[in-house]
Parts: C-alpha cells; structure tokens; sequence
C-alpha cells in the first residue's frame, strides 16, 4: 500500500473532499457500518413508519389492515377512559417519583462528596437497587413487602398498627410503584456525585474565607454549578419513566388492578396490542406516548434557558 | 473541601446515619435472602433476618416446580444474554470506530440519526417489529431477541464507544498506517486494544439489561420450552396460590445471582459508565 503522509493529517472537519484516498476511506465506512444501516433501516426507521400507518388502521394481525383515518385517536381521548386514567396513572408516576428520586440523589451525592471514609462502600450499596429495581425478581418481592401479610404491616403490627394489603388497595398500589422508582436513586446519585468533583474546590476555600456558612455555600456555589447535571438527570429520568412497564406488570400480575390503579400507559399499550390484538389503537398509542416525551424532553430545554447556569454565562 | 473539619462527633453521626439508611434500602434483599431459608410458614410470622431455621427446601420445590427444572430457564436466558453482548461489543464498535476516525459522505446526518436512536421510546417500534417477526415465523425463536444487537440498534454503546475512540491519540493511526495497515488492522490491532475499558462497560451493561429485559422476552417467547428466567418467574404468580412464596423467593434470588455477580466484579466499570454517559 501506498503511504502518503500528507493525507494522514486529520481533514478540516465539515469539510468533504473526493479524492482517490478519501473514497477508499467511505467505501471503508460504510463497510464498518454495514449492520448499523441495515438495523437502522429494519428495525427502527422501516417500524417507525409502519407504526405511523398502522395508527391510522384497525389491524388484528390476521385480517388485512384497513383504513379508518383517525378513529383511535379520536377514540383514545372521547370513548376510552381506561386510556385517560392510564395516562394520569403514567402522569402521576413520572411527577411524583421522578422528583423524589432525584432529590434523594442530590442529598446522598452531598453527603457523601469528599474526603467521607468508606465512600466507595456506601457508592455501591447505594448503586445497587439501580441495577436490579427493573427486575422481575425485584417487582415480585415487592409484591410481598406491600402485601397484606408481608414485610410492611408486619414491622407495623409490632406497634399495633394494622396496615392495608398496600398493593391490593386502590389508593395505595401506585404508591409502591413509586417507592420502588425512588429506591433506585442509586443511578442518578453516581452522576452526581461525578458533577460535585468537577466543582474546584478553591471555590469553596474562597466562599469560607469571605465569612460564608456551610448553607450559603451549598446555595451560591454548589446548586447553580450542579444545575445542568440536575438538568441532565432530569430529562433522562422522565423519559425513562414514561416507559416504565415490568414493575406494573409483575405488581398487578399484569391487569393494571386493582381497580386500573396501576394501569400504566406502556401497559394499557402492550395489552390493547397483545392481549385484544387492537395493533392499530396500540401504533396510536405508541405515537402519543412519543408525542408526550419529545414534547417534554422540548418543554424541559425551553425551560433550561432560565434555571440551567452554564459556566460562560457571567 | 473544608478548611475547618468538622468535629470528630459530627462525622460519627452521619456514618450511623449512613450505615442505617443503606440498611434500609437492603432491607427488602436481605428479607428475601433469609426468607427463602425458611420453611414456608415462618415467612411471615417473622420479619426478621435471621432464621430461627433453616432449610434448603424451597429451593428444591421451586427448582422443580415448573415444566422445567428452574436451571433450564436460566440457561435459556444466558444463552440470550452471551449472544447479545458479543453482537453488542462487534456491532457497535465497528460502527463506533467509523464515526470516531472516518471521513465520509453525509457523516453528520447518520450521527445525528444515530443519537435520535438512543432517545427514541421503544415502544413505537414494538407493534411493527412483532408483526414483522410474526409475518417471519420467528416467534418463539431468539431472533426477535439477539437480531437488534446483530444490528448495532443499541445506540447508547456506540456513543460511549465514540466518546472513548476519540479521546485517543491520533498519531496511534497514523503510526499504523505508516507502517502499511489498512483501516481493518488498526480497527484490530490499534483501537480494539484500547477500547477495553469502554469494551468492558459495555459488556456489563448489555449483560445485566438482557438479563433484566422483560418486555421483550414476554412479547416474543410464550412456549414455555423457550422461556427465560423472568418469563419463568412470572409464571409463578399465575399458577402459585399464597403458599408458594418461599420457592418463589428463592428462584427470585437465583435470577438476581448473576447480576449481583457482575456487581461485584465489574463496579469500577459499571460506576464509571453511569458516572460518563448516564447509563443506568
């Protein structure tokens, strides 16, 4: 093979020149990426717009698909309560945990930041549940914590107190669902324990000297620094959550009950598609649910302008 | 970070402080742990850990408890598992390593592609994907299952290994191919080398999503001959009145064994993932 030194120097970026080298250079990429297009193509373009066809279609998978324009979703939000309440279920699930579990985060990263002994221990017992909450296994033990005679009322029967079957009990079975997205806060505390070791600690030194408390300082200097990884954490969290689905599946054995309390949307979904076989009102669904967290994650950066601080704005 | 320590006392408290939150968050593990040592009708007259007796028994009952024994399910879910981070860790550095170092036409419009992918909600494609598995007679196969990775549709690990690719000295390349090698043997020779950290972040990653995954295994395998260990367990709830708790814990506990395994060996890598790119 040739070498010609001069064209190993890294080409201006942006920049596309066709010369002999730089073809051989594509025909080489598009070779390295070969199974990249192709699951580009047939696993995720091709689908997405199979599914933008199919919700506009009554579709049952053994009869052809036919054409009924928007009549699931102007089913979904006039004729379709299930759907309604499986959107606030999703709704109230992603707005009370997602906060919750963040701030958890935020105050366990604080109080293990710098110089604590064992931080690498508590790092890791902490990270744990992040690792398994997802779990089958996991949402099956919860099923028996919150059970009428599980590990909850047990410890509160030691005080006479009588607890509810917490998760047979309408008002209460969200709940868990939510206690169980808190405990994995495990994942969003490890990011930011990374975003407090970036913050110079001269800072710090600087805040003490000027005759400020501990309080102030977490309010002037940690807070606003930390605030794009708040930002960061956020966005990822409710869009994960907005799919959450094996915890409402295991915890209800997959009817969404009691009394469609913990109906999630992805749920609702997966049986309107798979158990009634309705494939054209679960596309449209699939598509809302879409609309719904690209239009947050969009909300989420408009708003950023006015709370996220990026440290060249002075 | 302070340049007046705190009193020794103050230090002291929020280790107990500590130590007794992580014990509650255990809690729950640490229950089922001893819970599935106890002969079923102690489970929960006894919230406490420590078993006043022990017994192997409900691991015998639920191993045996399905149409298969317990072991035939975890081994389907490795055999899914192996398969899909070996097609992760091809796929996705082969791409990784085109977007990190090549040149090539309409590059900004695939990477932008590439990035929408990991954004992109699952659940739009599912629908499409079963029907088009179904139309192929692949369900109850694992195609449906290892065929996405073969793909390199797990975007996430091809930016991490983007990220990492570029953080390499370039003159490693250059190097390379003064020496006469052509774009495949520095991909093997040079930055395969390399990318280990970044390799093995995505292996741990891929393992304990696979082995995790549920939604996807329910969807495509319902012959209970081809079930995996979660589709496995969750037919526990179906057939088990309340008296089948302790072998369900402890098949529970066998399922989670080789996540907490890879949780003891891959934490530097696994702390480091999340720490970079906000994996879970």
């Amino acid at each position: 093979m040739a070498v010609n030194l001069s064209s190993a120097a890294p080409q201006p970026a942006g920049h596309y020149r066709s010369t002999k080298r730089s073809r051989r250079e594509a025909r080489a990429a598009y070779l390295f990426l070969a199974p990249w297009f192709v699951g580009l193509l047939v696993i995720t373009i091709g689908p997405i717009i199979a599914s933008l066809y199919l919700s506009f279609t009554d579709y049952n998978l053994l009869e052809e698909a036919t054409w009924v324009g928007l009549d699931n979703y102007v089913k979904m939000f006039t004729e379709d309560p299930r759907y309604l309440n499986s959107l606030k279920v999703t709704t109230i699930y992603v707005v009370v945990s997602v906060p919750l579990q963040l701030a958890f985060a935020l105050a366990l990263a604080l109080v293990l930041d710098r110089g604590l002994r064992g931080l690498t221990i508590y790092r890791s017992i902490f990270y744990l549940p992040s690792l398994l909450g997802g779990s089958v296994a996991i949402a099956i033990l919860w099923r028996k914590v919150f059970g009428a005679d599980g590990l909850v009322n047990a410890f509160l029967s030691v005080f006479g107190i009588e607890g509810t079957g917490w998760v047979s009990d309408p008002d209460t079975a969200l709940g868990t669902l939510i206690i169980l997205h808190v405990w994995t806060f495990g994942a969003p505390m490890i990011i930011f324990l990374a975003g407090l070791r970036q913050i110079p600690s001269s800072y710090y030194e600087a805040a003490s000297v000027d005759g400020a408390g501990k309080f102030r300082q977490f309010r002037s200097i940690t807070l606003p620094l930390l605030t794009p990884i708040i930002f960061f954490n956020l966005v990822l969290e409710i869009i994960k959550s907005f799919q959450s689905f094996t915890q409402s599946f295991i915890v209800s054995n997959g009817t969404g009950g009691p009394a469609d309390a913990t109906m999630f949307n992805t749920l609702y979904l997966y049986l309107s598609g798979f158990k009634h076989f309705d494939m054209g009102y679960a596309a449209a669904m699939a598509w809302v649910l879409l609309l719904i967290i690209a239009g947050l994650t969009g909300v989420n950066f408009l708003a950023s302008k006015y709370w996220v601080f990026y440290g060249d704005e002075k | 970070m302070f340049l007046f320590r705190p009193l020794k006392g103050g230090r002291i408290t929020k280790h107990i402080l500590l130590v007794g939150f992580g014990l509650v968050m255990l809690y729950p593990l640490l229950w089922m742990i001893s819970s599935s040592l106890k002969p079923e009708e102690l489970i929960f007259r006894q919230p406490g850990l420590w078993p006043s007796e022990i017994t192997l028994e409900n691991y015998t009952e639920g191993w045996t408890a399905l149409k298969h024994p317990f072991g035939y399910y975890l081994w389907n879910s490795a055999v899914i598992t192996i398969i899909s981070v070996v097609a992760n860790l091809v796929a996705c550095s082969l791409a990784a390593y085109a977007f990190a170092r090549l040149n090539f036409p309409l590059k900004k419009l695939w990477f932008t592609l590439m990035l929408g992918g990991i954004m992109l909600p699952h659940h739009v494609l599912i629908v499409p994907q079963y029907i088009m598995f179904s139309k192929l007679d692949l369900i109850n196969t694992i195609w449906p299952l290892v065929l996405p990775k073969i793909l390199a549709t797990d975007a996430f690990f091809i930016f991490l290994m983007v990220q990492f690719i570029r953080t390499l000295p370039r003159e490693l390349d250059e190097a390379a191919e003064i020496d006469g090698a052509g774009y495949w043997r520095t991909f093997i020779r040079v930055i395969i080398p390399l990318c280990l950290p970044a390799l093995a972040t995505t292996a741990i990653f891929t393992f304990i999503w696979t082995w995790n995954d549920f939604l996807s295994q329910l969807l495509y395998l319902n012959n209970p001959d081809n079930f995996t260990a979660p589709v496995a367990l969750r037919t526990f709830l179906d057939a088990s009145s309340d008296s089948s708790w302790g072998p369900m814990f402890a098949m529970s506990i066998l399922a989670l064994g080789p996540i907490f395994g890879f949780f003891v060996a891959g934490q530097k890598y696994l702390i480091r993932g999340v720490a970079t790119t906000g994996l879970k």
